[in-house]
């Protein structure tokens, strides 16, 4: 009898030991992309960051090494009201472990916060604001892919050097433009240059004449423009229209994706500055990437940055959760881990993740191809300069980060 | 000053765009008393017509003029035969929803194929005569560059709006037009094929569309949400100028535009929204519409 129960009480033990063991050791995920789906940057991130989650999630292994991963994905229209209540339900209902993609800037930094109070995980691709690792960072929130303080000191820098000494800005009047207007102007002004004006508009805007014509009349050397996407595009091309660069007046694009060269054509593209972080054709692996992402995609297009970016960031996460053994459910735990474990994927090569949340990598400087140095579609880039991760982003004695300061 | 006149003069190139587009909302509401929510989207297609005719086929700027006009509108032929005819003589509302459907559902079509960046178009560049290239570069007017296009594109819709009005309200196929908007059981009775009429009223609007499309290629990215964009403003001019009123349209388009441009001169931030505050108001003061009649 006295044996019976105490065989009893070890096999109760057991069974609480076996499940407690199983408790830390859930393997379920959920991710889900918040992006526009819809809009003027869809074709930025949109159905290519989804894609691009879900080669993420196939290309780990993790389901072979018996985890479970779902996936899914909303369309935030670029209103941070709608990405926050989207953001929220996820969280609480959905129970979704990673928010990814986040494009938008004004989206990205209201989301931010619902992260953090709901400690759950952002990887941000698509947002440039660098306030997101600057005054707003919190312990939740990665920011993977590019941001303002990088384009400007890559772009911005390499103008001013070339003689580029006189600025006028044409900024989208939110977050986002706001912040790369400032970022820019600063190493305007460190580089011994002068912003001579600058005037905001409304976001997707179609028609840009006016604020060309104010540009035009400004004189100044170079207009930079600090928006994106469409209506960076429109821009340009309206550009060529009031015979701005035939002035000689130099245009500026402070963020530009192929995505928008692939939209404009090299005819009306050519020549133009960009910075970007990852580029298809740099090596054998980013092409053998981007060519199975292209055959995925419905329009055949080749990955942009922010897409590579979900891609990469989110393999980066699960390596966090393997390393953690098992799905903690706690949102600063995954992301102090990711930061622990240096980086390195085929996207966007070695790297790491600073303490604030900014993830390092090389920022290559390119020129758009002139139509005849172009082998064929999507041959739109060349090399000319590259900066090295630890140079491009904001070093952390500049950072305003809380997180610093403990 | 200098950049004023510029100012004014690029607003007025805008107003063209919300001129040519209200003019054919203004001839469907008029005559069909159908709110047309479809008309962004077959502005759309005509530029996306304009694309494909170049691109697939050869067939360049000017024919594309001609030829996109005419293909969207019997698209929207097809779709007052087989949808809209069936709304006649309900509540305006069913017709808006309607049309509001197609929309959504022909923006994404395209946006599902042709993604959200937009498609290149250039501005031709024939026929050549002296130093000039079909309609590209420009001319300096002293106080600013004005690309020849531009001016083209104001020339050229101002010409097709007055023709429209002339056709309407001067002419005798267009007082039968007014006349079946009266009592078209009446008109019937005098032997005029009235279901007809109207089918090619509606092509008329759409066709007006579509050569704004067409219009604005060469300027905007052909994008599927080109007309979603616009189409809001547009909705606004018509309310301002009074609902039918095809003259009242025409002015007040070229009129916003101008507005329009003066405030992304003085104060960029409101460019959007200026459009709307005046529309408020003029409700307020006159809730017909400028030049609208009282139903």
């Amino acid at each position: 009898m006295k044996q019976r129960i105490s065989t009893f009480i070890l096999g109760t033990a057991l069974a609480l030991a076996a499940n407690g063991g199983a408790l830390a050791q859930d393997k379920t995920v959920k991710v889900g992309v918040l992006t526009d789906n819809s809009g003027l940057y869809s074709d930025l991130g949109g159905a290519g960051s989804t894609l691009a989650a879900q080669m993420a999630i196939e290309d780990s292994g993790m389901a072979a090494k018996g985890w479970k991963i779902d996936l899914i994905s909303a369309d935030h229209q670029n209103k941070p009201d709608i990405a926050t209540t989207i953001a929220r339900q996820w969280i609480d209902v959905e129970k979704v472990d990673v928010l990814m993609d986040v494009l938008n800037s004004g989206v990205a930094l209201a989301v931010n916060n619902v992260v953090k109070e709901k400690n759950s995980v952002m990887i941000n691709s698509g947002a440039a604001s660098s306030d997101l690792t600057n005054a707003q960072c919190t312990p939740n929130t990665v920011h993977w892919t590019y941001d303002t303080y990088m384009l400007a000191h890559s772009t911005g820098a390499a103008l001013v050097k070339a003689g580029g000494d006189t600025w006028y800005f044409i900024t989208a009047d939110y977050a986002f433009g706001a912040a790369l207007e400032r970022d820019t102007t600063a190493v305007v002004l460190a580089s011994g240059g002068k912003v001579v004006g600058s005037v905001k508009h409304p976001l997707n805007s179609s028609d840009f004449s006016s604020f060309l014509l104010q540009a035009q009349a400004s004189k100044a050397k170079i207009i930079g423009m600090a928006n994106a996407g469409g209506d960076t595009t429109n821009t340009i091309k309206q550009a060529a229209e009031f015979g701005i660069v035939a002035g000689g007046q130099k245009l500026a694009g402070l963020l530009l994706f192929i995505s928008d060269v692939h939209s404009l054509g090299l005819n009306v593209a050519q020549g133009l500055n960009l910075s970007s972080t990852f580029y298809w054709d740099m090596n054998d692996q980013t092409r053998a990437f981007s060519k199975r992402f292209a055959d995925r995609m419905k329009t055949k297009a080749m990955p942009t940055m922010v897409q590579a970016g979900v891609y990469s960031g989110l393999l980066h996460y699960f390596k966090a959760l393997e390393a953690l053994g098992g799905n903690p459910h706690d949102g600063a735990k995954e992301v102090a881990k990711m930061k622990e474990i240096p980086t390195d994927d085929a996207l966007f090569g070695k790297g790491s993740i600073q303490p604030n949340g900014r993830a390092l990598h090389p920022a290559y400087l390119f020129e758009v191809k002139k139509p005849a140095e172009s082998k064929g579609p999507w041959d739109y880039y060349k090399l000319i300069g590259t900066t090295p991760g630890d140079q491009a982003f904001r070093p952390l004695s500049e950072s305003a980060c809380p997180l610093l300061k403990k | 000053m200098q950049a004023l006149y510029a100012q004014l003069l690029v607003g007025l190139i805008n107003g063209s765009f919300y001129a040519l587009l209200s003019l054919g909302l203004a001839v469907i509401f008029g005559m069909l008393n159908i709110i047309n929510f479809a008309h962004g989207a077959v502005y759309m297609m005509g530029a996306f017509v304009a694309y494909f005719l170049l691109n697939l086929t050869g067939v360049g700027y000017w024919w594309a003029l001609l030829i996109a006009p005419i293909v969207v509108g019997i698209f929207g032929m097809i779709l007052e035969r087989t949808m809209l005819q069936w709304l006649a003589g309900l509540d305006h509302l069913y017709g808006l929803l309607l049309t509001f459907g197609m929309a959504l559902i022909i923006q994404g079509v395209f946006q599902n194929y042709f993604g959200s960046s937009g498609l290149p178009y250039s501005i031709p560049d024939y026929p050549q005569i002296g130093g000039y290239h079909g309609l590209q570069g420009g001319m300096n007017l002293g106080f600013m560059f004005l690309p020849i296009y531009r001016g083209w594109v104001v020339i050229f819709s101002l010409v097709v709006c007055l023709a429209t009005w002339y056709t309407i309200e001067r002419t005798r196929l267009g007082s039968y037009l007014r006349a079946a908007t009266e009592n078209p059981t009446l008109v019937r009775a005098f032997g005029i094929n009235v279901p007809r009429m109207i089918t090619l009223t509606f092509g008329l609007g759409v066709g007006l569309a579509a050569l704004a499309g067409v219009l604005s290629a060469p300027i905007n990215q052909v994008r599927p949400l080109m007309g979603a964009d616009l189409i809001i403003v547009v909705f606004a001019v018509v309310v301002i100028g009074g609902m039918g009123s095809i003259m009242g349209s025409i002015i007040t388009g070229f009129a916003l535009g101008v507005i329009e441009g003066m405030t992304k001169y003085f104060y960029p931030e409101a460019s959007n929204t200026v459009v709307f505050v005046l529309m408020v108001l003029v409700l307020l003061v006159k809730p017909t519409g400028l030049t609208g009649r009282a139903a």
